[in-house]
């Protein structure tokens, strides 16, 4: 017997790459000169290409590496279309993230984001700081606390930390997709998660240390109800393998039987905060309000496909025997967290402060829940054509998500009170934007001409019906039609007439311009032809 | 009537559809140099929108005239190619005798609305984007009658909510009717027809009011409320009824309507019948629309600019009824049957309400608005074709076909007519319009009276009119409904019916008394000029065409009914 394990790298070369970037960052945050920091920001990009490029040579196959020398069917690393699908849409987001962050991090940022309204009081002087010429509008707040950024504005993030943090989660949320162990998969869930408590409270001012706070503490009990599930089930099963795990637990000891269900529930319970759904939702709307706005992007769209990811592994990998125990939770946590998100969207009013995370944010835990409907309908079909539905409805949900979030990124370097009114009038002055993120929205509304949405979210609805989940179907339904009401208004915003007085819009800055119409090429791309993302058709996860 | 090859018909239907698509995409980008005219971007791009437009017609009327009226049951002009195998989503496309007809008329009625949009160019915002939605609504339009897959069918229905929003949110409201002019006398405040009588000053979304609104609605007035209105109530049916289409779909074992169709229901199992049904035809229902889900439309119409209420009730209604005709009655027999009296229950209590709310709002001094009037007549019209439907049989489904081409022509016409009155005179207001004497049209613009009268005398049914065929065959079909059906029930229907065809006539010369006549001597209003001759006189010969040769449509429609129905009857 060989000791030392054959290694497929190139298998592996998504997280590696992204992960010796991350080093490769932090090390050249020592060595470069303050006037320089502004290459790390490329430097991140580029690793996060090159890691989205290795996933090419890895098509179509079902590489696997990490196995047991005694049984070389089990392994804990698997490239199969599940991971590498995920494994994209994680890449691409952490790229996008990237993007919309660039011109907020280093020396490079010559417009530093309007000062942001820590409490009600300073939201009221608002409207004036807005108006005034970028740069002078935060002269008294000015932090020195910001670090490397060589002093810059208090909007500025702290170059060398944030983009190695930023890789670091990335590699969490790459491996976490082909992990197959219970192990792997919570450690992996842990990298995605540790550096992001860091990143949404890397502003040392306003609310973001108490939203960091807040997501950790709920993350934390989390990870520890979790781990407590995944105790359990080890014990029932005596293997840590998924596969080993669906085979074993339902012929455990009988009784183990209450210890193993507990153990199903407690580590679906850890895996479903991480994807926010109701209960485990409420630290969203602060956390997404108190991260940087690219933060924001990035855990509604990485944050959550990665927890979704690790739910999908655990119920249809792990426990597709007791899919009687997790399906109907899962249908009912799916309903419930799409129509609690939903609901407070649609309360959120345009004039307040922060109204445009809020409502992305709430909107985000909409969209989360119609995520999870493929995936409690999986535990009643084949689960190859509901996963096809998810990984469909994830990819588009992501690029739309960001490129609203794109879209935001740039406003809020004009308004930065980031007040839904703020886009009044936007197409009468930048046409192309606000017809962008008019289409974002639309797609995320799943309503033409945003045909990538609508059909995605006939794709899930098809595997609710499919999986005979009427009563779940029809609050979907009427989910739907009830987002619509948030989404159109925010369109019908954007083609109002402008204001009279209000400030111009920013002027577009490459590296936003670049994500915008990255985002937007993309969604059209997906719309002409929605096969490219409801084709996928994972096999059954092993 | 002349031969084309099947590959000539096949590329005419796809440029029916395509054209408008790429016409809405072209008429946001600035118009080449070769085509700008002396009025300025603003008249190129309404030009651009009757060109485009007036294409579609004509290649709908080739396509009609290539047509094998020899075999109107059989589906033509063909076209089946995948596209998203996921979802089994194939672009199939086809005309038969069912949706031609429809697929004319709303070539036509959208060329009219183009036409009258370039000599009165609408008040409220850029015409580059009228143009561009009046575009995209057309192909949705166009499209929901040309597809033969459900979903292409559901995303032809959800193509169209956007437009229509934006048509009555942006353009609709106040159009016409600035803030003075509405204040004053109505005969002091007869519009100079040269002159557009739109101020884009005072359209429904006044900036600064409702920039900061957490509710658009109140802000921007009654036009955004009409729409939201308009959009929330035509989702929730739309997505109830994807529910229904993919639970046929999938239990059927294909998405492709023909086949659906030629299955007649065999396969689906007696529940998933029911549930597709129940499912499919709320949705429908709300767009076509049937009591009591019809709330949204009499302020949808009376918010929307001549142009969106033309189209909404020519074209857009006709969606639900054709969804009924098209997809659940063949393809969920035992559902539909099932569900039939309930329909035509609810059919009848429309065609009631309808007149009764129309009674009321003609009564002096109830200020009613006459678009609103219109609006509630065709909750009414819409209830004859839905109670066609219900009996289940050729007749009833051949006069609903039949009343669903004639509702559109006559409410189309009288959209316009009062859309022109509105220029004319400053107000729908039936009371600030005609006060306690009347309007006496008749004698101030006697053309202008006399068309009015002739839409209103079409409206209620009078033979030898195009509105009393399509009545008088779903009345017959209530007589003897499908075999199983209730015999009593309808007969009840029927009864019913024949009430509300009288409560009509009433209401409606009751409109045509205070509009039309009164005292003599009032102020002369500008008569019909050159181009609303042209827009309204196709409307008004159709009118009468249909009137008096019914069997033009009857034997387009009927072979196609015969085979849709074969389910049923067995």
């Amino acid at each position: 017997m060989n000791a030392l394990q054959d290694v497929d790298w190139p298998a592996l070369g998504p997280p590696l790459i992204a992960a010796l970037a991350a080093v490769a960052v932090l090390l050249a945050d020592l060595f470069l000169p303050p006037a320089r920091k502004g290459l790390l920001g490329g430097l991140a990009v580029a690793g996060l290409v090159l890691a989205g490029l290795s996933l090419l040579p890895l098509r179509g196959a079902d590489r696997a590496t990490f196995c047991l020398a005694a049984d070389p069917g089990l392994c804990s690393y698997r490239a199969d279309e599940f991971a590498l699908t995920v494994q994209l849409i994680v890449l691409g987001g952490a790229l996008l993230a990237a993007l919309l962050s660039l011109p907020e991090t280093g020396p490079a940022s010559r417009h530093p984001a309007a000062p942001h309204p820590a409490s009600g009081k300073a939201a009221a002087g608002n409207g004036a700081a807005g108006k005034e010429t970028p740069g002078t509008g935060a002269p008294k707040r000015d932090a020195s606390g910001t670090g490397a950024s060589g002093g810059a504005g208090e909007g500025s993030l702290p170059g060398g930390e944030f983009w190695f943090l930023l890789l670091c989660s990335a590699c969490g949320a790459t491996l976490l997709p082909a992990a197959r162990d219970l192990a792997t998969l919570v450690v992996a869930l842990e990298i995605t998660t540790l550096p992001a408590y860091a990143l949404v409270g890397l502003r040392r001012r306003g609310p973001g240390p108490e939203a960091a706070l807040k997501f950790f503490l709920t993350s934390v009990t989390a990870t520890a109800v979790g781990l407590l599930g995944i105790s359990f089930v080890y014990a029932g099963a005596g293997s840590l393998h998924l596969s080993e795990i669906a085979e074993r637990l339902p012929d455990a000891d009988p009784r183990l039987a209450t210890l193993a269900e507990a153990g199903v529930v407690l580590t679906l319970a850890g895996f479903a905060f991480k994807t926010a759904a109701v209960p485990f939702h409420f630290w969203v709307p602060e956390t997404y309000v108190g991260a940087p706005l690219p933060v924001a992007g990035y855990l509604s769209v990485v944050g959550k496909t990665a927890g979704l990811a690790g739910l999908v592994l655990v119920t249809t990998g792990a426990f597709p025997g007791y899919g009687g125990l997790w399906g109907p939770v899962l249908a009912v946590l799916a309903a419930c967290t799409m129509t609690a998100g939903n609901a407070a969207a649609l309360r959120t009013p345009a004039a307040a402060p922060d109204g445009v995370v809020r409502l992305l944010a709430w909107s985000s835990i909409g969209q989360a829940g119609y995520l999870l409907v493929p995936v409690a309908a999986a535990a009643y079909t084949a689960p190859g054509d509901a996963l096809g539905a998810l990984l469909g409805y994830a990819l588009m949900y992501a690029v739309t998500n960001l490129g609203a979030f794109a879209v935001a990124a740039h406003l809020a370097r004009r308004h930065g009170a980031r007040r839904l009114a703020d886009y009044a009038g936007l197409y009468a002055r930048q046409p192309g934007t606000a017809l962008a993120l008019a289409f974002f929205l639309l797609c995320l509304a799943g309503l033409p001409p945003g045909l990538a949405g609508l059909f995605a979210k006939v794709a899930v609805l098809r595997s609710a019906v499919d999986a005979g989940l009427g009563p779940l179907a029809v609050v979907t339904a009427l989910n739907v039609a009830l987002a619509l009401a948030y989404y159109l208004r925010w369109t019908a915003l954007l083609f109002r007439p402008a204001p009279a007085g209000s400030p111009a819009p920013p002027r577009p800055v490459p590296p936003l311009a670049a994500a915008t119409a990255l985002c937007a090429l993309a969604g059209a791309a997906f719309s002409v032809a929605p096969q490219l993302i409801l084709g996928l058709a994972p096999g059954v996860l092993r | 009537m002349f031969p084309l090859s099947e590959t000539t018909l096949r590329l005419l239907l796809i440029a029916v559809l395509a054209l408008p698509l790429l016409g809405s995409g072209a008429a946001l980008l600035p118009a080449p140099p070769g085509l700008r005219g002396a009025g300025g971007p603003e008249r190129d791009v309404l030009r651009h929108g009757v060109t485009v437009t007036g294409a579609v017609l004509a290649a709908a009327l080739l396509l009609a005239a290539g047509f094998d009226h020899g075999q109107p049951g059989r589906v033509q002009a063909e076209t089946d190619v995948g596209w998203i195998s996921a979802l089994d989503v194939r672009l199939h496309l086809g005309v038969d005798g069912i949706s031609l007809p429809l697929l004319v008329l709303t070539a036509l009625l959208t060329f009219l609305c183009a036409l009258h949009a370039y000599v009165r160019p609408p008040g409220g915002g850029d015409p580059r984007a009228f143009v561009a939605l009046m575009l995209l609504l057309e192909c949705g339009t166009l499209a929901s009658f040309a597809v033969l897959d459900l979903l292409l069918f559901f995303l032809a229905f959800e193509t169209v909510l956007v437009p229509m929003y934006f048509l009555i949110a942006r353009w609709g409201g106040a159009q016409g009717t600035p803030a003075g002019r509405a204040a004053g006398e109505a005969p002091d405040a007869a519009g100079d027809p040269a002159d557009p009588a739109a101020d884009p000053g005072d359209s429904a979304e006044d900036p600064a009011d409702s920039a900061g609104e957490g509710t658009p609605g109140r802000a921007a007035g009654g036009a955004a409320a009409a729409a939201w209105k308009f959009v929330l109530y035509t989702v929730l049916g739309s997505v109830v009824m994807l529910l229904g289409l993919l639970l046929l779909g999938l239990d059927g074992g294909t998405f492709d309507m023909v086949a659906l169709a030629a299955a007649h229901g065999e396969g689906l199992s007696h529940t998933s019948q029911l549930l597709a049904v129940l499912a499919i035809g709320l949705g429908l229902a709300v767009k076509a629309p049937m009591w009591p889900l019809h709330s949204w439309l009499p302020d949808a119409h009376t918010a929307a600019p001549t142009t969106g209420s033309v189209l909404l009730a020519g074209v857009l209604l006709k969606m639900g009824t054709y969804g009924l005709v098209r997809i659940a009655l063949p393809a969920a027999p035992e559902g539909m049957r099932t569900f039939a009296p309930y329909l035509g229950a609810f059919a009848v209590a429309g065609i009631l309400y309808g007149a009764l709310a129309c009674l009321s709002l003609v009564r002096e001094g109830a200020a009613g608005d006459l678009k609103r009037l219109i609006a509630y007549s065709s909750v009414g019209h819409m209830g004859f074709v839905l109670l066609g439907i219900a009996t289940l049989t050729q007749t009833g489904v051949n006069g609903a076909l039949f009343a669903n081409i004639a509702h559109g022509l006559v409410t189309g016409l009288l959209f316009f007519l009062v859309g022109s009155l509105r220029e004319r005179t400053g107000t729908t207001d039936l009371d600030r319009l005609a006060g306690a004497a009347g309007a006496a049209l008749y004698g101030r613009s006697p053309r202008f009276g006399g068309l009015l009268a002739f839409a209103a005398l079409a409206s209620l049914g009078l033979p030898g009119l195009a509105g009393f065929w399509g009545e008088l065959l779903a009345m017959l079909g209530a007589y003897q409904p499908a075999e199983g059906l209730s015999r009593p029930a309808y007969a009840t229907f029927l009864a019913l019916a024949a009430l509300g065809t009288l409560l009509t006539a009433a209401y409606l010369l009751q409109v045509v008394r205070r509009v039309c006549m009164g005292e003599a001597g009032q102020q002369p209003l500008p008569d019909l000029h050159a181009p609303e001759y042209a827009a309204f006189s196709p409307l008004a010969a159709l009118t009468v065409l249909a009137g008096l040769c019914p069997a033009l449509l009857l034997d387009l429609t009927g072979p196609a009914v015969r085979g849709l129905l074969a389910g049923v009857a067995g």
